[in-house]
C-alpha cells in the first residue's frame, strides 16, 4: 500500500513543453492538469473560459493540431508536443472571418461563451468550408450559450462561410 | 446624498467653476481632469472633443453599455463615433443601480435623456456667448454647435471650458422622437470585438499582483455547518497555501491556482453538521405548497364578485418546479483586503448591496469598501446575491492578500438560489357561449423577499405587483396570494413570478377555450375585445396593447393560414415589467417530444431603443423559457440539491433551438422592460400547441420530466 498522497498526481509537478499558438511555452505542472488551466493561470491566456469543467458545454474550446478539444478536461500532458490554438492565436493578422461575421451579425450577448462557440466553428470551417444547417448544428451542439444566441451564430457561420471561411 | 441633495449640489459647484466639480464628481476609477465638462454624474467632455458617458448599471448581456449611452447621446446630438463608456461601479450618484426588474432603460431614460438635453443646452449657450449672437440662431449637430448665418462651427470640445461656468438648466427641452437619430437605429454594440477576440475581462478574467485563488467547500445540506475539518491531505497539495473555515458553514482552500484550489478541496476532509433541513425532500416541499393552499390568502387582483358568477365550472390546477439560473460565467469574485479598505472587482447586478453586505462582514464600513462592476458572463438574476463577494472579501482577511474566489459548476447548480416552486389553482364560470363570467387565480408559493427578510407589505411579495397582474379585462375577476415559507434558498430568475404566472394563467385559458369549442386565438381576442384600463398596484395594463400584440404575433405567424401535416402551434399572451408580449409556438411531436421549428414573437415595449439588441433579447429569451419549459427542474433530496452539471441540468442546445422572430409594435410611448417579458408566455404557448398534437394537457412543468 503506497500513502494516499503518492496516489495523488499534483504532487509530482514535471516539466512539460507546449506550443501554444505557435511558440513553445514550458510549464511545471502536475500532468494531469486540465490544458484549460495551464492557458489561463500558467500563460495568462483568459480568452479561454471555465463553463463546466466537464467538457458539457464547450466554452473552453481550443484546437489541437487543428481538432477541437474541450481544455477543462483535458489533462495537458496529453497535447504535449501538439500545436495547440487558442482565441489568442486563431488569426495571425487582424480578425478571422469568423470574428468579422460575429460582429457583423452582433452575434455575442453577454459574449462568455462565444470564444468556445468561434473555436469550434473555426474547426468546422477549415474542415468543411460550406457546411449546411445540419452541419453546423452537428459541429455546434456541444457549445452551450445562456443567452441563446444559436439563431446569430448560424447566421454568422453561413456568412462567414460565404466569404471564404476556411481560410 | 439624496438626488435632490446632489442636483443642488452641482448647480452650485459648476457656477463656482469647472475642475471644483470633477474631484468631488466622478465614479469610482476615474481620474480627475481639470478642464472637463461634466454638468451631470453621467457625462463628461473634455477639450479634446473625448465625451465619455458613464454607464451605472451592469453588462450581462443585454446591452446596457450600448443602449444606455445611446438614450443621452440622442439628447446630446453627439457623434455616436466619438462616444467612450465608463462602467460605474458602486457609487452614491446614480441612485439604486440594482440592475433587475427589466428595469434599466425604464429607470434610466429620464435621467440619461435629461443629462443629454441639459449639456446640449448649456454648449448652445457657450457658443452663443462665444460669438455674440442669439442662441436661437445656434444648433447642436454631430458634436458641434453650429451658426449656419455665418457658417461657423465649434466642436464641444472648444465649449468645454466656457460650458463649464454656465448654471445647469433644469427644464431643458427634450426631442420629439420623431427627430431621433441615434435612439432606434440598429447600432452596432460596443462590446463585439472585445468579446469576439476573447479580450473582454469578465470577473473570472480579473487579475492582480500576488493574487491567490480559492474555493470553498459548503454544506451539503441546506443549512448544515462546518463541525470540523482536517487539511492535512489538502496542505500537501502543492500551491495550497491556506485552509479555513469562512462563516460558519464553509471551508476555502487557498492556492496559487484554480486547479490547485479545487485539488485541495478534493481531497479535504469535512465533518459537518447536517442542520435542520437533512431530511428535506421536493416533494415534501410541493406538499407543503397544497396544505397551504387552504391557508388566508391576500389579494393581488380583483374586479367584481367571482363567488357570486353562475355558469359551468371549470377548474384545474398547475405546479411548477424549483429552478436554477446557470449563468455561463460561474460564481466569482476578486477581492483585496487591507486594514482600513477593501476594494472588489465583481461580476454583479447588485454593486451596492455588495458593499453594503460585505462591510460588516469585515468590520468595515461601506464608505471603506469600493466596488468595480466587471463584465459579467450572464446573470439572469443569480447575480442579484452577494454571496460571492463576501466570501472573497472574508478570504481576502483571512489571508491578508488579493484573491479571487471561483465557483464550480457543481457549486453554482447546487449552492445557488432557486426560481420557487409554486402551485396555481384556477376557476372560471363559463357563460353560455363559454366565456368565464368569472375567473379565479390563487398563486401559491414561497416569497423570496420574505426570505431573505426584507419587507413583504400586506404578505404580498414585493415582485409581484410586476409579475402577476391581469391579462384580461373580465366583469368578475380575482389573483390571489399565499405567501409560504421554505429552507430551500430562492432567488429573483429572469421573469421571476411571471413564469409561474403566465403558464397557469395562459395553459388555463386554453382549457377554456376548448371547453367552449373555440379557437384558441379568437377566444383571447374576444376577451381583449373591448378597450380597458387595468390597474394592478402602480401599472395600467391596456387591454388594447394586449390585442395588438396578440394580433400582430397572430397576422406574422399565419395563424389562419393551415400549416405543414404534423406541425400544431399554440399561443400565449402575457404582460410584465410594463411591456406586452405575445408568442405563436409552432412544433411537431417526435417520439412524443416536442420539437420547436419556429416562434413568433410581437412586443409593446414603447421605443424601441435599439431593435437589435430588442431583437436578442426576445430571442435569448425565449431560448431561455423553452429551457425552462421542457427541462429546467431542481429537486431535494435529503436536504441536497440534486442536480449538478449542464448533463442533468441541460439548457437548450442549437438542435432544439429554434427560428425565432420579433415584430415590436411601433410606439413613442417610454420605453418599459425588455429583458423578462419574452420568457413568460412561452411555456404556455408549448404546451398549448402540445395540447393541439397531443390532447394531452400538461399542468406541471418540466414537460420532460
Amino acid at each position: 500500500m503506497f500513502p494516499a498522497s503518492n496516489l495523488n498526481p499534483w504532487i509530482n509537478m514535471a516539466d512539460i513543453t507546449l506550443r501554444v499558438n505557435g511558440s513553445e511555452k514550458k510549464v511545471s505542472v502536475s500532468p494531469e492538469t486540465p490544458l484549460l488551466w495551464v492557458l489561463r493561470d500558467t500563460l495568462e491566456l483568459t480568452g479561454t473560459k471555465f463553463g463546466c469543467g466537464a467538457g458539457l458545454c464547450g466554452a473552453c474550446t481550443v484546437h489541437a493540431d487543428g481538432n477541437p478539444i474541450r481544455s477543462c478536461s483535458t489533462p495537458v500532458s496529453q497535447v504535449s508536443g501538439k500545436n495547440i490554438t487558442t482565441i489568442e492565436g486563431l488569426s495571425a493578422n487582424g480578425l478571422h472571418v469568423l470574428q468579422q461575421a460575429w460582429i457583423a451579425e452582433e452575434v455575442p450577448q453577454c459574449g462568455y461563451c462565444q470564444v468556445g462557440q468561434i473555436m469550434s466553428a473555426a474547426a468546422l470551417l477549415a474542415k468543411t468550408p460550406n457546411p449546411n444547417d445540419d452541419q453546423i448544428t452537428q459541429a455546434m451542439n456541444g457549445n452551450l450559450c445562456r443567452c441563446g444566441t444559436y439563431e446569430r451564430i448560424r447566421k454568422a457561420i453561413h456568412r462567414a462561410a460565404g466569404n471564404g471561411g476556411a481560410r | 446624498m439624496s438626488p435632490v441633495s446632489r442636483r443642488t449640489f452641482v448647480a452650485t459647484g459648476v457656477a463656482a467653476g469647472a475642475g471644483l466639480v470633477i474631484g468631488f464628481y466622478l465614479p469610482h476609477g476615474s481620474s480627475s481632469q481639470k478642464d472637463s465638462f461634466s454638468p451631470s454624474a453621467y457625462l463628461r467632455i473634455t477639450p479634446d472633443n473625448k465625451i465619455t458617458i458613464v454607464v451605472a448599471r451592469s453588462e450581462m448581456g443585454q446591452g446596457v453599455r450600448t443602449a444606455l449611452p445611446m438614450i443621452l447621446a440622442e439628447e446630446l446630438e453627439a457623434d455616436w463615433k466619438q462616444i467612450e463608456i465608463e462602467q460605474a461601479g458602486a457609487s452614491t450618484l446614480f441612485g439604486d443601480q440594482t440592475t433587475g426588474g427589466s428595469a434599466s432603460i425604464r429607470t434610466t431614460w429620464d435621467p440619461m435623456r435629461k443629462a443629454g438635453a441639459a449639456a446640449r443646452e448649456m454648449l448652445i449657450s457657450a457658443a452663443a456667448l462665444t460669438w455674440g449672437v442669439p442662441r436661437s440662431t445656434c444648433t447642436a449637430e454631430s458634436s458641434h454647435i453650429k451658426h449656419a448665418a455665418t457658417n461657423r462651427s465649434l466642436s464641444y470640445g472648444d465649449l468645454v471650458a466656457k460650458a463649464a461656468t454656465l448654471p445647469i438648466p433644469s427644464d431643458s427641452p427634450l426631442k420629439q422622437s420623431k427627430d431621433y437619430k441615434i435612439v432606434g437605429q440598429r447600432l452596432p454594440r460596443v462590446d463585439s470585438l472585445a468579446k469576439v477576440k476573447g479580450e473582454a475581462t469578465f470577473g473570472i478574467d480579473f487579475r492582480l499582483p500576488g493574487m491567490k485563488f480559492a474555493v470553498l467547500s459548503r454544506s451539503p445540506k441546506i443549512g448544515g455547518k462546518v463541525s470540523a475539518f482536517d487539511d492535512k491531505e489538502s496542505k500537501k497539495i502543492s500551491g495550497v497555501s491556506y485552509v479555513g473555515k469562512i462563516g460558519d458553514s464553509s471551508v476555502a482552500v487557498v492556492a496559487d491556482s484554480v486547479w490547485g484550489a479545487m485539488e485541495g478541496r478534493r481531497v479535504l476532509n469535512v465533518t459537518w453538521d447536517d442542520g435542520p433541513n437533512k431530511d428535506l425532500n421536493t416533494a415534501a416541499v410541493m406538499a407543503s405548497l397544497k396544505q397551504a393552499a387552504s391557508k388566508k390568502s391576500a389579494s393581488l387582483y380583483l374586479a367584481g364578485d367571482p363567488t357570486k358568477a353562475a355558469g359551468r365550472h371549470i377548474s384545474a390546477e398547475y405546479e411548477l418546479p424549483f429552478m436554477a439560473h446557470a449563468p455561463m460565467e460561474p460564481g466569482n469574485c476578486t477581492a483585496s483586503y487591507q486594514p482600513s479598505k477593501c476594494e472588489l472587482w465583481a461580476p454583479t447586478q447588485v454593486p451596492q448591496d455588495c458593499r453594503d453586505s460585505v462591510a460588516p462582514a469585515i468590520g468595515l464600513d461601506p464608505d471603506q469598501v469600493k466596488v468595480n462592476v466587471t463584465l459579467m458572463g450572464g446573470g439572469f438574476g443569480r447575480r442579484l446575491e452577494h454571496d460571492y463577494a463576501v466570501e472573497a472579501a472574508l478570504v481576502s482577511k483571512a489571508i491578508s492578500a488579493p484573491v479571487k474566489v471561483i465557483w464550480t459548476r457543481e457549486d453554482d447548480m447546487r449552492f445557488s438560489t432557486y426560481r420557487p416552486a409554486s402551485l396555481h389553482q384556477l376557476s372560471a364560470s363559463l357563460d353560455g357561449s363559454g366565456y368565464p363570467l368569472a375567473l379565479t387565480h390563487k398563486i401559491i408559493a414561497p416569497s423570496i423577499s420574505g426570505q431573505k427578510g426584507q419587507p413583504t407589505p400586506n404578505n404580498v411579495d414585493p415582485d409581484l405587483p410586476d409579475e402577476a397582474g391581469p391579462v384580461y379585462g373580465l366583469p368578475n375577476y380575482s389573483i390571489d396570494y399565499v405567501m409560504t415559507e421554505t429552507p430551500v434558498p430562492l432567488g429573483w430568475m429572469r421573469s421571476v413570478y411571471a413564469l409561474q404566472s403566465a403558464f397557469a394563467l395562459e395553459s388555463f385559458i386554453d382549457e377554456l377555450a376548448l371547453a367552449a369549442g373555440k379557437d384558441p386565438l379568437q377566444y383571447r381576442l374576444h376577451l381583449l375585445a373591448k378597450d380597458q384600463d387595468l390597474t394592478y398596484f402602480t401599472t395600467t395594463w391596456h387591454t388594447a396593447r394586449m390585442r395588438g400584440v396578440l394580433q400582430l404575433a397572430a397576422e406574422k405567424s399565419g395563424w389562419d393560414k393551415p400549416l405543414p401535416p404534423g406541425h400544431f402551434r399554440g399561443v400565449a399572451c402575457f404582460g410584465c415589467f410594463a411591456s406586452y408580449m405575445a408568442e405563436v409556438v409552432e412544433i411537431t411531436m417526435e417520439n412524443d417530444q416536442p420539437r420547436v421549428h419556429r416562434v413568433v414573437a410581437a412586443v409593446d415595449c414603447g421605443q424601441v431603443v435599439n431593435p437589435s439588441i430588442l431583437e436578442q433579447q426576445i430571442q435569448g429569451g425565449i431560448v431561455y423559457g423553452l429551457a425552462n419549459a421542457l427541462r429546467a427542474k431542481i429537486t431535494i433530496d435529503k436536504g441536497r440539491v440534486v442536480q449538478g452539471n449542464f448533463d442533468d441540468y441541460a439548457p437548450l442546445r442549437m438542435d432544439e433551438s429554434p427560428a425565432v422572430e420579433v415584430y415590436a409594435v411601433p410606439s413613442v410611448e417610454a420605453p418599459t422592460g425588455i429583458g423578462e417579458p419574452s420568457v413568460p408566455p412561452v411555456a404556455p404557448a408549448l404546451c398549448n400547441a402540445i395540447f393541439a398534437a397531443t390532447k394531452k394537457r400538461i399542468r406541471a412543468l418540466p414537460i420532460l420530466s
